[in-house]
């Protein structure tokens, strides 16, 4: 047996897995607020292109979001498999390509910002 | 005190004669302080004696009668007749091929067991006298030696159940003990085996091995932090390459 | 006198067969809200960067009652992630001190303050 690669995958699940269970809960009550009418003063089109104009703003965004996905991912991953689905490869492939290519769009649309 | 009665259904196979496994009703009189190994007992002496199972010690030491009861892995030798209600249906630990009755073939596990290397490989030549080690680093590992090797991890384990290559849990955790001994060394020899593939990563960590365990030791903790310490070696040895002798 | 071992099948039956392998389920299955969510803000951010009318868009998109239960699902899954992640955390994360292990529930409550402190956080600079 030799030691496997998984790190690469693991080691974003479980950073991603740690900062949505601090965060994702309140960013979900943020946009249920706007959803019910409340809108959060930093959800008006001015202060949400202002804070996403700095880089800071645009780095966090990037990592929330891919770490995020990533995590979401990897345990879809798991799930499938535990609900019967052998083609791990493909599934992996997939899940893996859907959240790099969400990512890099989520990059795209902060750099025209 | 008035005598009571309990029905059980016990899973039976004979590989000479059966092409696969049937259910066996037996109705037993019990006592308030039987258990279920006490009620199988009862019936291979008074009732069939061609029923097969493993025990030996009747006290949760050895680690022989694990089997499901009422779909739970239990120890029959702890599981207390009166806490069911009902018929108990007793079965071969999951997982686990039926050699016959409630008899698995455990070959696995103990293969798997042997191949994680869970004994002390000393980090020095032994000098003159013994290795010293402190309360605190006793500690360190201690929960992972109560380990009986029962197997009631691997039966509650569904991911030992869908991926059969997969370590399981007391194999990890008994590896993570020797590795988190102050007095060893091996702890490069035993990550071959259990930071591989077929490792701690095949680990989901539903945390139902903990959950079952009769020792209240905790296997998913310990395949956890196996995976986190693979994941810190892992990722010096490949972006940290100055760390690297 | 020859050994013939039965083999028995593995069916999807184990997730219903105790509680905790629901329990289980209902965690792994918070990942599917976490990303729709995510998905959605990268969405916001497409939105965002295309202007005013594109971004008041979006938040209306936000008020359609389908999106409004997707998020309220969202935010049960996501809490039920949260609360398992942090429990599970002294487990992965063990603090020996000394002689003593730190108890799990200190290092887990450790995990809610804080999360508490960053939740409050964001809304007081949000709202």
């Amino acid at each position: 047996m030799a030691r496997s690669n998984k790190p690469i995958v693991w080691g974003p699940f479980a950073a991603g897995g740690t900062l949505t269970a601090f965060l994702t809960p309140v960013l979900v009550l943020l946009t249920l607020l706007a959803a019910f009418g409340y809108a959060p003063q930093v959800l008006s089109y001015e202060s949400m292109r202002a804070l996403a104009a700095h880089w800071v703003v645009k780095a966090a965004f990037v990592a929330v979001i891919g770490l995020s996905l990533w995590s979401a991912a990897h345990r879809l991953r798991i799930t499938l498999y535990d609900l019967g689905v052998r083609a791990d490869t493909l599934v992996a492939t997939v899940l893996y390509a859907a959240t790099l290519a969400c990512t890099g769009a989520a990059i795209y649309y902060l750099l025209k910002i | 005190m008035s005598e009571r009665r309990v029905q059980l259904e016990v899973l039976r196979y004979n590989p000479e004669t059966d092409r696969e496994p049937r259910f066996q009703p037996y109705e037993v009189p019990f006592r308030d302080d039987w258990v279920v190994l006490d009620a199988l007992n009862h019936v291979k002496e008074n009732l069939d004696p061609t029923l097969s199972y493993r025990w030996s010690c009747h006290m949760a030491v050895c680690g022989s009668c694990g089997m499901m009861i009422n779909g739970e892995p239990k120890l029959a030798c702890k599981a207390f007749l009166r806490n069911y209600e009902g018929t108990i249906r007793v079965e071969p630990l999951r997982h686990f091929p039926v050699e016959r009755d409630l008899v698995t073939v455990i070959d696995d596990f103990v293969a798997k067991l042997a191949r994680v290397k869970p004994w002390l490989m000393p980090k020095e030549a032994p000098g003159s006298g013994e290795y010293r080690q402190t309360p605190a680093q006793l500690k360190r590992y201690k929960q992972f030696t109560l380990c009986i090797n029962c197997m009631l991890c691997y039966a509650a384990c569904p991911e030992y159940g869908l991926i059969p290559q997969y370590l399981g849990p007391a194999a990890i955790a008994l590896a993570h003990r020797w590795n988190r001994d102050s007095r060893d060394g091996g702890r490069d020899a035993r990550q071959e085996e259990i930071a591989s593939k077929e490792g701690a990563w095949e680990c989901s960590f539903v945390g139902a091995c903990s959950e079952v365990c009769p020792e209240h030791v905790d296997p998913a903790g310990a395949i956890q932090q196996v995976k986190i310490e693979s994941t810190v070696d892992w990722y010096q040895a490949h972006l940290m390459p100055w760390l690297n002798k | 006198m020859s050994r013939k071992p039965y083999v028995r099948p593995i069916t999807s039956e184990w997730i219903f067969r105790h509680p905790r392998y629901v329990r289980y389920m209902v965690r792994e299955f918070s990942c599917l809200f976490i990303g729709g969510w995510t998905a959605l803000m990268v969405w916001g951010l497409k939105q965002l960067a295309e202007g005013p009318a594109a971004w008041a868009a979006f938040l209306e998109l936000l008020k359609s009652p389908a999106s409004i239960l997707f998020q309220l699902l969202t935010l049960a899954f996501a809490t039920y992630h949260s609360v398992t992640w942090f429990n599970l955390t002294p487990k992965a994360l063990p603090l020996q001190l000394g002689e003593e292990f730190v108890p799990d529930r200190v290092i887990a409550g450790a995990h809610y303050a804080g999360w508490a402190v960053v939740s409050f956080v964001i809304l007081a600079l949000a709202v």
